[in-house]
């Protein structure tokens, strides 16, 4: 889908970006991290060619971006930033709207893509698409930043940071809407961020930058199981990482099919780590599983954070 | 108790100025200065009705807060207003029964005084009542509508200023005329001119400040000293280029009145079409950018509607100096009100005078309504 | 190398226009060939410049007084009640052209220097008024309350808080007062003022284009001076105010 070859940016006597070779593939959720100063945000705004890179050659879809007119190519990518950027002066239904438009799309298609992009942030249409952005709460006019930047179907959608400024509990919530729309639409992700811990939850992959360089590239797994060097190591936490790595992975990974247990159960959708915080919380080493539709379907001990439990075979 | 203490300074305030000054004076001609009409032959009989809203004006400051006495005393004002007019035009009118014909009623001091203390009143009562600037200006222009009819319609012809409005109607025209015709020529170069160089401020920062130290010192330079700097060149110019002459330029009248008019208006307007650009959030522009909107379009469709409010606030700022300075470029021959007003101070005449600064005032006050009741109206579209 | 600040050959050449414009009366005969009388000479131009100072300094010092006694009183939780009336009066206020106000005031009062002095003092007070009460409302919020919170009296917070870091503000208000002040004592000419703006109203009923020249010089030259200093003086106030906060941060 974006193919980075031995991309290169200098910005007055420093270079950014030293060279860069990076593939993402279609339906992957990219996550780029790294300090400030890393080249994450240079390389994310290389892609729809808000910055021009200085060498190398970036591909979207087999062809070279400087083949598309900037305008075009940016319309064919979502775009959403930390500071959203809704027009003022236009309803949630505009600004959703803008890149239909621009696109000359007829006037009902755009509106029942407004319609439906709504509902799937959770948006009452009919209440939310004659407002004004000023009328929105942060999580809200975020909302309508990621329903604009999706609007035209793109085959990728980049963001900045689109979450840095919202609270944790909004943060959350928008976190999981976005992975629950990503996997609804299948649609390629680059996101850019500094927080580990949403690059974790959100990324199939996560590109860890440093100096203008890739440190590491893998699935958050591969990067917490075992960080290619020291840099990578502090980023990803030295103390933490075994959390992390609990947070990498579901219950339903490591539970015991059949088995039961007593208590309020876990979801097979929760994080190893919530686990690990409730078998400590409750003061219990094994926990009930259930479905997303509330069956109970199994359990899971504590010692299975540390190990896999003997496959299906167990009692 | 006082709950509305500012209503009651304006009423102690009017109650002295009906105390000290006259409502109506009385002179045998116009240039002689006139007696005070005595309040006991103003309030004659029944015509001391007129006077009835004041009665609510004065209970106005004990009566508690709330959208029914703000509504009364916004009402009440309006009425006095227009009381006074109808008194005034009557007495003035068995007055004119009595005396020569060259005799002449003119508004006294506490006429004047009274009716803005009224309009005080009336704003302060409907800035309580409502919040939203363009329903405030809707309800001020409602509430002058009684006041105008009664003007228009005849009611005050035997006072002293429509007696000099009826003398001179058709110059009164004609000054209106060429003071709004001035207004309007100005700003046909100065928006030519301001707006690309605000544009230029707002995209090279690098030449704000010497593009503003010059604006700001022609700013500074004394109206009628700009205009008294233009004849000479001006003059020298259309002596060097007999053709200008045809043209209908000279170094008196209306081109070096629009001309300096133009030098004023810049400031504000260059001042105001780069605050508004620069008041654009950069993250709508960046936004606008990465959804892919071309230059023209951001500039189109983001950068112009969200400077509009700014620039029409310089706009207005424009607008109403220009009202007032095109009165001062009557002294090099550019007609409108100033015209009058100086005739008038010229004789010592002052309904005379009045006949040039009520329009005049009323003028810059419509002005300012009007471009403050756009300002708001797209204030409220863009937030 | 250093630029010389534009105030220093602008205020020389005031002081030299003002003292030394009989000196120039050969140029403006040559300027102005057909004009018998080339030079204006009924007043001198120094006593002229003194008398639109005196009118200028006499009025805006009074407006300045009164109007920020009046931002002053309109901030204060006593005075907060008329703050609406003086946002509305200084507004509808400064909408009527300051020819208007001098109209008016003339033949109500009189005429002579002291209608004038009114009328200049009431309209100077407008842009004063207004500047004092936002300069005042631009002191945080934050500022306030921790002088309150170190034992401060309102007094001593107007005094030793509120007005120094509102100077620059107050300042701009009354640098507009006093440029609008001088431009209008120049009309007072009109009803009978003796000011800089003789030489111009003499020349222009007179077609005398060299008189209103030498008028018009010397009183546009005499605000950009006054203009220039209000501006230093602002610019210093404000290095003081951003040097004292820099101290204590």
């Amino acid at each position: 889908m974006i193919r980075f070859e031995h991309v290169g940016k200098d910005y007055a006597g420093w270079t950014a970006i030293e060279d860069l070779s990076l593939t993402v593939e279609k339906g992957e959720f990219c996550v780029l991290i790294g300090p400030s100063g890393s080249g994450k945000t240079t390389t994310l705004k290389m892609i729809n060619r808000l910055i021009e890179h200085d060498r190398g050659r970036i591909l979207f879809e087999g062809a070279e971006i400087r083949s598309f007119a900037p305008e075009e190519l940016r319309r064919r990518m979502g775009y959403a930033i930390q500071s959203i950027g809704l027009f003022p002066h236009w309803t949630v239904e505009e600004n959703i709207g803008a890149v239909p438009k621009l696109l000359g799309w007829p006037r009902a298609k755009i509106r029942d893509r407004v319609t439906e992009l709504l509902e799937m942030l959770t948006l009452d249409p009919e209440r939310y698409r004659a407002r004004y952005p000023r009328h929105l709460s942060g999580g809200e006019q975020q909302r309508i930043g990621v329903a604009r930047a999706l609007a035209a179907n793109p085959s990728v959608l980049l963001m900045d940071e689109p979450f840095g400024a919202l609270d944790p509990v909004t943060r959350d919530t928008l976190q999981a809407e976005m992975l629950r729309i990503q996997a609804a639409s299948g649609t390629t992700v680059v996101l850019v961020t500094h927080d580990i811990d949403e690059a974790i939850r959100l990324a199939s992959r996560i590109v860890i930058l440093e100096g203008g360089r890739i440190a590491q590239s893998g699935s958050p797994r591969e990067i917490l199981a075992a960080p290619a060097n020291d840099f990578v190591a502090d980023f990803v936490g030295r103390s933490d990482r075994g959390l992390r790595l609990l947070a990498a992975e579901r219950v339903g990974d490591r539970m015991r099919r059949g088995e039961t247990a007593v208590g309020e159960p876990l979801t097979v959708d929760a994080s190893l780590r919530e686990a690990l915080s409730l078998f400590v919380a409750r003061n219990v080493d094994r926990l009930p599983v259930q479905d997303g539709s509330g069956a109970l379907i199994g359990a899971i001990r504590l010692a299975d954070l540390v190990r896999p439990p003997p496959s299906e075979a167990a009692p | 108790m006082v709950k509305n203490p500012v209503l009651l300074v304006l009423v102690v305030a009017a109650l002295a100025a009906a105390i000290v000054l006259s409502f109506l004076s009385h002179a045998p001609n116009r240039l002689l200065s006139g007696q005070p009409v005595p309040w006991g032959v103003v309030l004659e009989g029944w015509r001391s009705l007129a006077f009835a809203p004041a009665l609510v004006l004065l209970a106005g400051p004990f009566l508690p807060n709330g959208r029914i006495t703000h509504g009364l005393v916004a009402l009440a004002a309006s009425a006095l207003i227009a009381g006074m007019i109808w008194l005034a035009g009557d007495v003035a009118r068995s007055m004119a029964d009595a005396a020569a014909p060259a005799a002449r009623t003119s508004f006294g001091g506490a006429f004047w005084i009274l009716a803005v203390m009224a309009a005080l009143a009336a704003s302060d009562a409907l800035q309580k009542l409502t919040r939203e600037p363009a329903l405030r200006i809707g309800l001020a222009l409602l509430l002058a509508v009684p006041a105008v009819f009664l003007v228009a319609d005849g009611f005050i012809d035997a006072l002293s200023i429509m007696k000099e409005y009826a003398n001179r109607h058709a110059v009164f025209a004609a000054a209106v005329t060429t003071h709004l015709a001035i207004i309007a020529a100005m700003l046909v170069p100065t928006l030519a001119i301001g707006l690309p160089l605000g544009l230029l401020v707002h995209r090279r920062q690098g030449l704000g400040r010497p593009i503003f130290a010059v604006l700001n010192i022609i700013q500074t330079v004394p109206s009628i000293a700009l205009f008294g700097l233009l004849i000479a060149p001006l003059a020298a110019l259309v002596a060097f280029a007999p053709a200008l002459a045809r043209l209908g330029i000279s170094g008196i009248g209306v081109t070096p009145a629009i001309i300096a008019l133009t030098l004023y208006s810049l400031l504000p307007i260059v001042r105001s079409t780069a605050a508004g650009l620069a008041a654009v959030p950069t993250a709508a522009i960046e936004a606008a950018r990465g959804i892919g909107m071309t230059r023209g379009q951001i500039f189109r469709a983001v950068e112009v509607p969200l400077a509009l409010p700014v620039l029409v606030a310089g706009l207005r700022v424009t607008v109403v100096q220009a009202v007032g300075l095109t009165a001062v470029a009557a002294l090099i021959g550019a007609g409108g009100l100033g015209a009058i007003i100086f005739q008038g101070l010229n004789a010592s005449a002052i309904d005379l005078v009045m006949l040039g600064v009520v329009p005049l005032v009323g003028i810059a006050v419509l002005a300012d309504l009007a471009l403050k009741l756009a300002g708001a109206m797209l204030k409220a579209r863009t937030g | 190398m250093r630029r010389i600040d534009p105030l220093i050959p602008a205020a020389i050449a005031l002081v030299a226009l003002v003292l030394g414009m009989p000196a120039l009366k050969p140029l403006f005969a040559w300027m102005f060939p057909d004009q018998a009388r080339p030079l204006y000479e009924q007043d001198s131009f120094l006593s002229l410049t003194l008398d639109h100072l005196s009118l200028v300094g006499i009025s805006s010092a009074v407006s300045v007084v009164v109007g920020v006694a009046v931002a002053i009183f309109v901030t204060r939780p006593s005075g907060r009640a008329f703050r609406p009336l003086a946002e509305t009066l200084t507004a509808a206020g400064q909408t009527f052209p300051p020819i208007a106000v001098l109209a008016i005031a003339v033949p109500l009062l009189g005429f002579g220097p002291l209608p004038a002095l009114i009328a200049l003092a009431l309209y100077g007070l407008l842009p004063v008024t207004e500047a004092t009460v936002a300069g005042i409302e631009q002191v945080p919020a934050g500022v306030r309350e921790a002088a309150r919170g170190i034992g401060m009296s309102p007094t001593g917070i107007l005094a030793r808080v509120e007005l120094p870091l509102a100077a620059p503000v107050i300042v701009a208000g009354i640098r507009t007062s006093v440029i609008i002040n001088i431009g209008t004592a120049a009309i007072a000419s009109t009803v009978g003022v003796k000011t800089l703006g003789l030489p111009i109203i003499v020349g222009l009923s007179g077609f005398n284009t060299a008189y209103v020249l030498q008028g018009a010089l010397v009183v546009g030259l005499l605000a950009a001076v006054v203009d220039l200093a209000f501006d230093r003086l602002g610019g210093f106030l404000g290095r003081w105010n951003r040097d004292r906060v820099a101290k204590t941060a």
